[in-house]
């Protein structure tokens, strides 16, 4: 060891003024700077992922008239999640001999990393956002769907047909279903004015979006249903079907790396909820009070508000998710390409027309 | 001479080989699939049964007649009274005994009352099969509640051995009655929440209407029975054509499959002859406690040991999967010579090879589902 560090201070490279960063250690307060951010979101993305699985399973509880989980940590079986995690974490890696290890390993990081990325540019209040990209809503779009390359690839890797099958599935259905939603959040964009999320939820004071024009209203319904198809989410859960394809996609996976694909489709739905709430809901203002988001409380206040819209729409795609029967893939598909995908054209055009007649109920802001 | 684009058109594409089950969510326990697809259309199919299997018929040769009762709940594990009815009903035509008119009645009760769990179960693991979880704990609340009046007139849930051979095993409470009927008015009014989650639903018609339709013909052809037969058309029901028990004096419907949604003998035909038949089968309960007559629940003149004469007897019933039919053979000893069962889920399975090939890998699980097989009764 002693030789090693010895041969990697007197190695040529790093007498190179080039990586003068690297002999200097001046990197390490900037890694450290990263580290402290991850494990700050990531944490706060746990504790939002292990409270939406305790609810949705107390909401599917209560909608099936059953009470759910009552006992663990006491009052309503609130640390079931704490209890469902740490088990999956201490769960056996089990890894299938057959499958092509490097992929298989990499997807549910892909998967994830891909979903957590998508945080950065949403905004919960005035100002609170990690980068205020001012190309906010295409980057969401974007670099959330690169999960399904994690998706592809798992369903792949894992050599397992059902995997296979749902993967294929998984690949078709949410590359479909990403047109109408990135066309949908188009309307909400040509209101504002701007790509950048916080511009547009301050577009929408005193007055939402969803009411604005009919257009909007439409976009909004179409936002919704393909962001659920984005999510893989009943009734659009092709690739995963339990019923059909065993568990699709991550048939292979187990523990901690199955829960990471679990955390992930939660973190889709916190990410699509978020960008319905900013785009349609109004983000952090209310519809009829005029707030001003001066004052650290009203931030806070706002940061409450947006939360709550958030968690609502999380609820309505529980409420569909345990009320719906699953739709046929080939349904899928139709329902995409045919009445989705054309509709949202139509809702783009239509709300160009009106905004450039004036026509809309909230007035241009520039 | 060709463009040079469709040179690719025609790229032979590798047929996938899937073996759907035995350990696979939709395929009511341990059925095995043998699939070709092509993507997602399927090009050939066969089925494999034989995984549950346990020699039933060989037990049945084995045991005393009495001691082979509680095997039969084993069979079509969802609906026991029925099984144990076709057995003792047989026994009963080798022994040429009279069963006392209140037993008839008791066992007419409790069968049409397993009727109705067994139809339930099918409506809720048919909507779990297409998606939807919800319908499914509907169901199964209700069905509790048929299983806890079985709990108390009998001690078990789900293997019955209620119905013995010359009668029933113990006599109904007028709290028991009183409670059926509560049971009862609360099934029908229930019967109409299943409607407005699942059966109007437009995803579920979408998902089961004209999808693997079945005709007339082809029904009789593979020797389909019960629920599935009716819903493909042909108008036949044993409680009323061969009437047994008390069928032939309280008033109630068959009910046929009427291309509601689709055509006639889609999956959609098979569900709502189901969900029919929970509403006629509360009917018949309702007469029954309504007629139910005094009296002795055991043939009186019964040995304890029985040792049927020589000969053999063939009774069939309509089981709430289709046709069950008890084949046994005395050689006037204690013991059977020979127990033959038909099971309908058999039966029915047969005409996988026919109807899955272009269908979709999904539209499996909406027919296997629609079929409401029982793997302990297909494999015996």
């Amino acid at each position: 060891m002693k030789r090693l560090i010895e041969f990697f201070k007197q190695s040529e490279f790093l007498r190179d003024p080039g990586f003068a960063w690297m002999r200097d250690m001046e990197f390490l307060p900037h890694l450290l700077a990263y580290v402290v951010a991850f494990v700050v979101v990531f944490s706060i993305f746990g504790i939002y992922a292990m409270f939406t699985i305790w609810m949705e399973r107390k909401v599917s509880a209560h909608m099936q008239s059953r009470v759910g989980p009552m006992r663990t940590g006491g009052w309503h079986g609130w640390a079931q999640s704490i209890a469902d995690a740490v088990k999956l974490f201490f769960k056996e890696d089990i890894r299938p001999s057959a499958t092509n290890m490097i992929l298989w390993i990499a997807a549910p990081g892909l998967v994830f990393c891909a979903a957590l990325a998508g945080f950065v540019a949403l905004p919960i209040t005035q100002g609170w956002v990690v980068n205020d990209l001012n190309l906010g809503v295409f980057y969401i779009v974007a670099i959330t769907s690169i999960e399904v390359v994690g998706v592809i690839m798992a369903g792949w890797a894992s050599n397992n047909k059902w995997s296979l099958l749902g993967a294929i599935r998984g690949g078709a259905q949410v590359v479909s279903y990403e047109i109408p939603a990135a066309m949908a959040v188009m309307v909400p964009v040509l209101m504002a004015g701007s790509f950048s999320l916080t511009k547009i939820v301050n577009a929408q004071q005193g007055a939402w979006f969803i009411w604005a024009s009919p257009w909007l209203f439409l976009a909004a319904i179409l936002y919704f249903l393909s962001s659920i198809a984005a999510c893989k989410r009943a009734p659009f859960d092709m690739p995963e079907a339990e019923s059909e394809l065993v568990a699709g996609f991550h048939t292979e996976y187990s523990g901690l790396r199955f829960a990471f694909f679990f955390m992930e489709e939660y973190a889709s739905v916190f990410i699509v909820s978020g960008i319905f709430a900013c785009c349609f809901l109004g983000g952090w203002h209310l519809p009829f009070a005029d707030l001003s988001f001066d004052s650290g409380f009203m931030v806070f206040v706002g940061a409450l508000i947006c939360i709550a819209k958030i968690m609502f729409m999380v609820f309505m795609q529980m409420w569909i998710r345990w009320t719906l029967p699953r739709l046929r893939v080939d349904q899928v598909m139709t329902v995409g390409y045919k009445y989705l995908t054309p509709f949202a054209f139509l809702a783009v055009v239509g709300a160009a027309i009106y905004e450039y007649a004036g026509w809309n109920w909230i007035p241009y802001v520039y | 001479m060709k463009p040079d684009t469709e040179q690719y058109i025609d790229v032979p594409t590798q047929e996938m080989l899937i073996s759907m089950g035995p350990q696979h969510p939709a395929t009511h326990g341990v059925l095995r699939l043998v699939i070709k697809a092509d993507g997602e259309i399927i090009t050939w199919a066969d089925v494999d049964v034989g995984n549950l299997h346990r020699a039933e018929e060989k037990v049945g040769q084995s045991l005393k007649y009495p001691q082979f009762v509680p095997y039969t709940d084993r069979l079509d594990y969802l609906a026991g009274m029925n099984n144990n009815l076709g057995y003792c009903l047989s026994v009963e035509k080798l022994l040429d005994v009279e069963v006392p008119e209140r037993a008839t009645y008791i066992r007419t009760i409790v069968c049409e009352l397993n009727r109705i769990a067994s139809h339930l179960v099918a409506f809720g693991t048919y909507s779990l099969d297409l998606g939807a979880w919800t319908p499914l704990l509907y169901a199964f609340r209700e069905r509790e509640w048929i299983l806890k009046l079985f709990e108390q007139i009998c001690g078990a849930r789900m293997t019955f051995n209620y119905i013995r051979i010359g009668g029933v095993a113990a006599d109904l409470t007028p709290e028991w009655v009183a409670d059926c009927r509560r049971f009862l008015d609360e099934q029908e009014k229930r019967w109409h929440e299943y409607n407005r989650i699942l059966s109007g639903n437009q995803i579920f018609i979408k998902r089961t209407a004209d999808v693997a339709t079945v005709t007339g013909p082809d029904a009789i052809d593979f020797g389909w029975t019960g629920p599935c037969l009716r819903a493909s058309g042909v108008d036949f029901d044993l409680r009323r054509d061969f009437p047994y028990l008390v069928y032939d004096k309280v008033d109630w419907d068959v009910c046929v499959g009427e291309g509601l949604k689709g055509t006639v003998g889609d999956c959609y035909d098979r569900y709502w002859v189901r969900m029919l038949e929970i509403i006629e089968s509360v009917r018949i309960v309702r007469q029954c406690l309504d007629a139910l007559p005094e009296g002795d629940i055991k043939a009186p003149k019964l040995k304890k040991v029985i040792k049927p004469p020589a000969g053999e007897a063939y009774v069939r019933t309509e089981n709430p999967k289709g046709e069950v039919g008890y084949f046994v053979v005395s050689d006037g000893s204690n013991i059977p010579y020979r127990v033959r069962i038909r099971a309908p889920s058999f039966n029915n399975l047969s005409i996988i090879p026919k109807v899955l090939p272009g269908l979709m890998v999904a539209d499996v699980v909406a027919f296997i589902g629609s079929l409401d097989i029982v793997l302990g009764e297909v494999d015996r």
